[in-house]
């Protein structure tokens, strides 16, 4: 379903991508794992469309990710650093605001109350708490109903019952269907939605394989 | 590509309208100008022949406070990104905002109009539906490129001194245009050449709402 092959990406002549290489079958889940500066969100960023890769070939379903990203952004759900919302409107109006922009249909008062906000609240999104914007972002996500899941660190900011909740969430989109990478430093968490890991290190790749084989956390980060 | 356009207006003005700091800047920037013109010219029987300059001068650098802040609230919590990773067509995005930006300088100017009537002592001798004309026309031309530029320079250092650098050039032919046509609306036009300068400000709105339509897309992605 999701093929990374030989994925190279630099910035200036910084390379922060090299040789990497994923394969992901629908309803499969990959974390990377790596110190900050390793490459996570770069790759991350190369699937979610908003980079393009200086080398090598990335497809969805056969399909040229770059060359078809138009269309295949309907396809990918990204859960990234930022919350993606406008601060003076309410967490309903974002919601709407964004269904309406890419053409859905969703029950909002339901999405809302499914991540844990209170659907009648009309206060803006700026008087929001760290993990709240990261709940509304959540439900921004849900939006979509993915064939490619994308989460950067998705477990900041939120308390042990939001990180419940963002488990359950990728569980659901996984028995859907979707295929999920997830950017984590908390590998003993994501394992329970993710069953490879990739470890990166300066762009390069030093594990690919099971997240239960995973070397131990802190070797990932020497 | 309507269907997004009409969302992405309406997202704007729906953000305008809770935050109204874009109408106010705008507004107040450009009564200052208009009034210390007023009181700088030594003789207030030239004040009608400078009037309709002065009110395209304000408009021209009042304008840039509308396009800056157009793109600061995109910034505050990635909304940009999030936008060019949704399922929305990169030329609804441009005619959303170059429309919402059009909508907000006509606006103001609109209201500046009398105030500066009162102001400069002026007896509108022409077609007033001319100079809503000439208005709204001359407003759209500031916003065509504003709207690309301010994409351009709204993540670079010193956007706010980039603006203008960049956009008050290729205004020149618009602003001077719609001076003029302002000006022959307001103290007469006995040689009927209010409509030619009206047809230059068409053509020039024709030519730039179609070219940077285009152009945004690239840029956007980049």
């Amino acid at each position: 379903m999701l093929h990374v092959d030989d994925l190279s990406r630099r910035y200036g002549r910084r390379w922060a991508l090299i040789h990497v290489h994923l394969q992901l079958e629908a309803g499969q889940g990959c974390m990377l794992v790596g110190p900050n500066g390793s490459g996570k969100s770069t790759l991350i960023k190369c699937l979610a469309t908003a980079l393009s890769p200086h080398h090598g070939q990335v497809t969805l379903d056969g399909r040229p990710l770059w060359g078809e990203r138009s269309a295949l952004r309907r396809e990918i759900a990204y859960l990234g650093h930022q919350a993606h919302v406008y601060d003076d409107l309410s967490a309903a109006e974002n919601l709407d605001v964004w269904s309406r922009l890419g053409g859905y249909t969703p029950d909002i008062p339901a999405l809302l109350r499914r991540v844990g906000l209170d659907p009648d609240r009309h206060d803006p999104v700026h008087t929001f708490s760290a993990g709240m914007s990261r709940r509304i972002a959540l439900a921004r996500m849900l939006l979509k109903t993915p064939r490619l899941v994308l989460l950067d660190e998705p477990f900041t900011a939120l308390d042990p019952p939001g990180r419940e909740l963002m488990i359950s969430v990728a569980q659901e989109l996984k028995s859907h269907g979707a295929a999920l990478v997830m950017a984590t430093h908390l590998p003993t968490v994501a394992a329970r939605v993710c069953e490879q890991a990739l470890a990166l290190e300066a762009g390069k790749v030093t594990y690919d394989g099971p997240s239960s084989d995973l070397p131990p956390f802190e070797a990932v980060y020497e | 590509m309507i269907g997004q356009t009409w969302q992405v207006l309406r997202k704007e003005l729906l953000i305008e309208w809770r935050d109204r700091s874009r109408v106010s800047g705008v507004f107040f920037f450009g009564l200052a100008i208009l009034l210390m013109v007023a009181f700088a010219t030594p003789q207030s029987t030239v004040l009608p022949k400078i009037a309709g300059g002065t009110l395209w001068l304000g408009l021209m650098l009042a304008s840039t406070r509308s396009l800056d802040q157009s793109y600061a609230v995109e910034h505050r919590h990635g909304a940009m990104e999030g936008l060019l990773l949704w399922p929305v067509d990169p030329a609804a995005i441009y005619y959303g905002k170059a429309l919402a930006n059009t909508i907000i300088l006509t606006l103001v100017a609109t209201v500046l109009l009398p105030l500066l009537i009162a102001v400069y002592g002026v007896e509108v001798k022409g077609d007033p539906l001319m100079l809503l004309a000439v208005v709204g026309l001359g407003c759209a031309a500031l916003a065509a490129p504003g709207t690309l530029y301010g994409l351009i320079t709204s993540q670079a250092r010193g956007s706010s001194v980039l603006l203008p650098l960049l956009m008050f050039p290729l205004v020149v032919p618009a602003i001077l245009a719609a001076s003029n046509a302002t000006t022959k609306i307001i103290e007469g036009d006995p040689m009927q050449q209010a409509p030619a300068w009206l047809g230059v400000i068409f053509a020039f709105d024709c030519i730039h709402w179609s070219i940077m339509g285009i152009v945004y897309g690239r840029i956007l992605e980049d």
